[in-house]
């Protein structure tokens, strides 16, 4: 805070010695405490400036996410509690926490979650692991590394409608190329979409491609920023390469993999496009072996007209989410402090 | 390719009777983060009056549809604009009924972003005679409006209980069935199509003798019909009662109609008499190109899709012969909302689009089939056939079977109903290796569960 008060004194000082020109001694006394408070006010001003001016530039941010996401996700909560009708959506009859308590004992909620954790799991840790890898492999000089890198967030820029269509035909029962391939290697053709597993590997399959090279970039970047001297005295102990990818690589990207899982995770706990293109249905198969909650949610709300209900599950995957995070911070906070 | 249904009519309503195709990923992104009330006003509402070119005021006329209702298309805006000079007309289009109707439901809530217009497809407008007719202006008796024009059975769909009329007829989708003549030549059944029509005449179950006898001697890789669904589909719409009964209860679990054609569906999978396809989806597609299956369930706005995708390959080898009942899939009116900023503009619009004349020029030029009984019986309708199936003649055989179709009682289940039970229920036996019972008692648990308050 001095600096700069200083100088605005300073300033002061000197435009107010301008137009007296009393010389310094007669001016200055009868004029000081006038000239004190004048200071004091621009300082205020400065000082409330330079602590609220940032809350101005932020503001637009929290605006938006007040009208578009906490507004929605309070009336969402709201809405959770009563009986609506897609037919009215203004006309709520108080429920309390029937939607809640229904949810409970609704076996295609817990299907649901059921689906979405495995296919959650079989998509992010293949996903992280060949990122980590093909980071690592990315990090070594290499010829054409813009070219590999580039290529790696192509899948991600390619769109969940595009990128699925292709894959149900990929994954597709009598037609499709993967099915063609297990027949050229003498293994029977495979029913990919009605079958539980097969079913979430293929979904599985979708999210690992759209999304690995973009952690890949993120653990290259991570990765650059080790230093390369701990590298070099691992080297002189005699490091081997895995040895110095397992001591020196996975150490200092501790926090980085954190990041990745909060958010892969909470990709995973959202997953609808795939799922929904994949079966071309909000049924997500004919057992719904590949629902996932952000499917059941819409299948409520929009096939079934229960906005009540599909509140309820958006307030439970928003609770999942909340409780995964904090197991994850506790996590991390452990990790740190083990260090 | 599932992404480009948007041209004929059949992929209209292609897009509105199966389920979710192309969810669009905007919607993932809403839906995803667990945001309600994201219901996007699409501004369609500004029909406010606008000075033409030669000074005097015009009224703009909106018409909200979705996909591809052939208006434009068919030069029938232009037709009007011309017979009306203060008029001009803006249609706004939806490409998917699964996003229309949600944002219909919305706006008539609302109040506001509604075009004067707006187009109701048959498997909502029961729903909305039942729960929205107040919302509705009654075009019943509007002026230029003949009941007798209209085929009996689709006026009343849109007729609510104290007689109001909610939306006037567009297109309908009475069912034929279309089969490849070679296949069912080499299996050793008729081929030509007033020989395979007296095949099955009257009896849903004479088809499936006629799929029996091409099971035992079926060429090679190729199955009797497509799927189970899509007979069951065929056999339910032909019963004048099938999920509710007249006094408006869902009693669809005792339902002779559901039961029977639900039995239809088993004996065809248990018999290997289907491809095991899902109708819309991209293997059904690809069948079509191979030429995997002998027959499939057919309303007229399905043809330019067999078509398309059955292609060159195709050609010269599918025929059309008459139902075994007759029976309706699809189809679409044209409503006025009470709140419509011209409304009595519209309502004169959708008379005139409505009308007999009308209707057979859309038959015409979008292959739409009509729903006038009087445009039925124009030459243009009447006489027409139909190149690619061999020059049936599909004015007649759909004709004969749009003025045979029973009036069904509807209900605003019943969308709910047939979706779980083709795409749960029968699909979990067809596909999934499940018994009967097992795929009846998924398909009515998720029914109850979806029609529970």
């Amino acid at each position: 805070m001095a600096p700069p008060d200083t100088r605005v004194r300073d300033r002061s000082r000197a435009s107010t010695e301008g137009p007296q020109g009393n010389g310094p001694t007669s001016g200055e006394r009868p004029g000081a405490g006038r000239r004190v408070g004048d200071s004091g006010r621009v300082s205020r001003l400065h000082r409330w400036d330079a602590k609220w001016s940032p809350y101005a530039f932020i503001a637009p941010f929290f605006l938006f996410f007040a009208v578009f996401g906490l507004f929605p996700l309070l009336y969402t909560g709201w809405a959770s509690l009563h009986s609506v009708s897609l037919h009215h959506p203004t006309q709520m009859e108080w429920t309390g926490w029937h939607n809640y308590s229904r949810l409970l004992e609704d076996e295609f909620f817990w299907n649901a979650l059921r689906n979405t954790f495995t296919i959650g799991v079989l998509s992010t840790v293949p996903q992280l692991l060949m990122a980590l890898g093909l980071a690592h492999l990315l990090n070594y000089r290499l010829r054409g590394s813009t070219f590999f890198r580039v290529a790696m967030l192509t899948p991600y820029a390619t769109s969940v409608a595009a990128a699925t269509l292709v894959f149900a035909m990929l994954f597709g029962r009598d037609y499709g190329m993967i099915n063609w391939v297990l027949e050229l290697v003498g293994i029977d053709h495979v029913d990919w979409e009605n079958g539980t597993w097969t079913s979430q590997i293929a979904v599985s399959s979708i999210v690992i491609w759209r999304w690995t090279g973009y952690n890949t970039l993120i653990y290259l970047a991570a990765m650059q920023a080790i230093p390369g001297d701990l590298y070099e005295s691992a080297a002189l102990d005699g490091a081997s390469r895995w040895q110095q990818f397992r001591h020196v690589t996975i150490p200092a990207l501790k926090p980085t993999i954190l990041f990745t899982i909060i958010v892969s995770t909470i990709g995973a706990t959202q997953l609808f496009g795939e799922p929904l293109l994949f079966g071309g249905s909000q049924t997500g198969g004919g057992s719904h072996q590949f629902q996932t909650l952000g499917l059941y949610l819409y299948e409520q709300g929009w096939f079934n007209f229960h906005l009540g209900r599909a509140s309820a599950i958006a307030w439970a995957m928003f609770l999942i989410l909340i409780l995964i995070g904090l197991i994850n911070w506790l996590i991390g906070r452990r990790l740190q402090k083990s260090h | 390719m599932r992404t480009d249904r948007t041209t004929t009519p059949a992929r209209r309503l292609g897009t509105r009777v199966r389920t979710t195709r192309l969810a669009a990923a905007g919607l993932a992104a809403v839906l995803g983060s667990g945001l309600l009330g994201a219901c996007a006003d699409d501004g369609s509402s500004d029909s406010a009056s606008s000075k033409d070119s030669s000074g005097g005021r015009k009224t703009t006329v909106s018409v909200g549809v979705f996909g591809v209702f052939g208006y434009k298309q068919a030069g029938l805006y232009d037709e009007y604009e011309k017979l009306n000079p203060g008029i001009s007309i803006k249609e706004n289009s939806t490409e998917r009924s699964e996003d229309y109707y949600p944002a219909l439901l919305n706006h008539l809530t609302a109040g506001s972003g509604l075009s004067d217009i707006q187009a109701i497809e048959v498997d909502n407008v029961n729903e909305l005679a039942t729960e929205q007719a107040d919302r509705f202006a009654d075009l019943g008796r509007a002026n230029g409006v003949s009941e007798d024009d209209f085929l009996k059975w689709k006026w009343d769909q849109a007729k609510t209980e104290d007689g109001k009329v909610i939306g006037l007829g567009t297109d309908i989708g009475p069912m034929g069935v279309c089969y490849r003549k070679d296949l069912f030549g080499k299996a050793g059944l008729p081929t030509e199509r007033d020989e395979v029509g007296k095949l099955w005449a009257g009896d849903w179950d004479k088809y499936l003798d006629a799929g029996e006898k091409f099971t035992s001697k079926a060429p090679k890789g190729t199955h009797f019909m497509d799927s189970a669904a899509g007979l069951y589909n065929g056999a339910v719409s032909g019963y004048p009662l099938k999920n509710y009964s007249r006094s408006g209860e869902l009693v669809y679990k005792k339902s002779p109609a559901v039961r029977e054609s639900w039995d239809l569906a088993m004996r065809a999978i248990d018999g290997k008499m289907t491809g095991k396809l899902k109708q819309f989806d991209t293997a059904w597609d690809q069948a079509y190109a191979n030429g995997t299956f002998a027959s499939v369930i057919c309303p007229p706005w399905m043809l330019g899709y067999i078509k398309e995708k059955s292609g060159s390959r195709g050609a010269d080898k599918w025929d059309v012969a008459p139902a075994p009942k007759p029976a309706n899939w699809g189809g679409s009116f044209l409503g006025v909302p009470e709140q419509a900023k011209n409304k009595d503009e519209a309502v004169k619009l959708a008379a005139w689009l409505t009308a007999p004349e009308q209707q057979a020029k859309l038959f015409k030029k979008q292959a739409s089939f009509p729903s006038s009984a009087k445009a039925l019986d124009m030459p243009e309708v009447k006489n027409a056939k139909h190149e690619y199936f061999d020059n049936a003649p599909i004015g007649e055989i759909f004709a004969k079977a749009a003025k045979d179709i029973p009036t069904t009682v509807l209900g605003p289940k019943d969308a709910v109903v047939k979706q779980n039970m083709s795409d749960v229920g029968i699909l979990q036996v067809e596909q999934q290796e499940k018994t009967p019972e097992q795929g009846w008692s998924a398909a009515t648990k998720k029914i109850d569960d979806a029609v529970e308050d």
